[in-house]
């Protein structure tokens, strides 16, 4: 949603500012400036940006979400290491404290840039902003930004990815998409991962999972996987090459992009 | 803030006194989290003391298969008259400044 089209006026608020409406007139004898400004405007705005950078050098931007502890970075090892050959990789890593992850990258010999958010339970698109001006987007194809574990707020930040993936891990549960709707609302893909642990975690179905999926409307693949047994890896890697290969067209740079120190 | 802090200037105002925001139930913000951030997010600025409004917007989706509306629960988005899942959402996710109240009165002074 922007704030300048109107786009963000839909059928559900329009009543609060349509003549008549509860918003339409001030009670008090005070000026009343009617807006309809998204709450979230600097941070999209940012995250706009960042797309931007992506698009100018055709990289493809995929945002990793889940649970502490699901398989984001066992995901990515063994991503890298069917892919490195075929693509040039970078990962962003969100965490609260310590490198352990983007080490773990890097010793695969992959680009890794670790952001430490403190007590920050998400990444903003500002952060991963800051991440890109120590990453030169000419020398990748893709890159992953693996946002920190959290079911609940990285989902209502845009940081400028092209597609969103949403891990569940066999013992969490399969009830996790009704728990956290804003979440798995925003997965383009839902990955159900630690796969191998499905026939001793039986109560977990895929089936169940998947359909609570559906109840939040959402159409999104659904690929069962392991990182360890190697399960479902093919279509995993089917689908990001799809990604890379359906990505935009790489653009002009932005405009500000001279007086940046980006790439 | 600093949205309801550029409107104050932009429009000469010397306090404000009102901020409505409008959010839906997908939006990711819980109300009364909000109304307990506020005085802190406030303090100091020129919205001190400024009361906050909560409009909720309904959860409502629009069925692809039989085209009605029907109101829905955040973790149930199924159209409510066909039982289809394949739905749009209309309105619920939205996280809206909606209006901000001015005191510009500087001739209340005299």
């Amino acid at each position: 949603m922007c704030d300048t089209c109107g786009c963000n006026i839909t059928h559900g608020n329009e009543h609060l500012i349509a003549p008549g409406g509860k918003l339409a007139t001030t009670a008090s004898g005070h000026e009343a400036i009617d807006v309809l400004h998204n709450l979230l405007h600097e941070n999209d705005h940012t995250a706009q940006h960042n797309r931007e950078h992506f698009n100018a050098h055709g990289v493809t931007a995929i945002n990793l979400m889940s649970s502490p502890g699901s398989g984001k970075t066992a995901l990515l090892e063994a991503t890298i290491k069917a892919l490195g050959d075929e693509f040039r990789i970078a990962v962003i890593e969100g965490d609260l404290e310590t490198e352990n992850d983007a080490e773990r990258i890097r010793s695969l010999g992959v680009t890794a840039i670790q952001i430490t958010t403190g007590s920050a339970c998400h990444l903003d698109a500002h952060m991963v902003h800051d991440a890109l001006h120590n990453l030169d987007l000419a020398d990748f194809d893709i890159v992953f930004i693996e946002n920190v574990g959290n079911l609940v707020c990285p989902a209502s930040f845009d940081l400028g990815q092209h597609s969103n993936i949403a891990l569940l891990s066999v013992p969490e549960g399969d009830d996790k998409p009704a728990k956290y709707p804003v979440m798995f609302r925003t997965a383009d893909m839902v990955m159900l991962s630690k796969a191998d642990l499905l026939p001793i975690l039986d109560d977990f179905k895929p089936e169940r999972a998947e359909r609570y999926l559906r109840e939040l409307a959402s159409s999104a693949p659904v690929i069962q996987t392991s990182a360890k047994s190697g399960e479902g890896m093919d279509d995993w890697l089917d689908w990001l090459r799809e990604q890379v290969s359906n990505r935009p067209a790489q653009t002009q740079a932005p405009h500000s992009h001279a007086s940046h120190t980006h790439p | 803030m600093s949205q309801v802090e550029s409107i104050a200037h932009d429009n000469h105002a010397v306090r404000v006194t009102s901020i409505t925001v409008g959010m839906g139930p997908l939006s990711g913000v819980e109300e009364q989290l909000l109304k307990n951030a506020y005085p802190v997010a406030s303090a100091g600025t020129i919205a001190d003391g400024a009361d906050l409004q909560v409009r909720l917007t309904p959860l409502r989706v629009r069925c692809t298969k039989c085209e009605k509306e029907s109101e829905a629960k955040p973790n149930r988005l199924v159209c409510g008259h066909c039982g289809e899942w394949r739905t749009e959402l209309i309105s619920g996710d939205e996280l809206l400044l909606l209006r901000v109240e001015l005191d510009k009165s500087t001739q209340a002074v005299h």
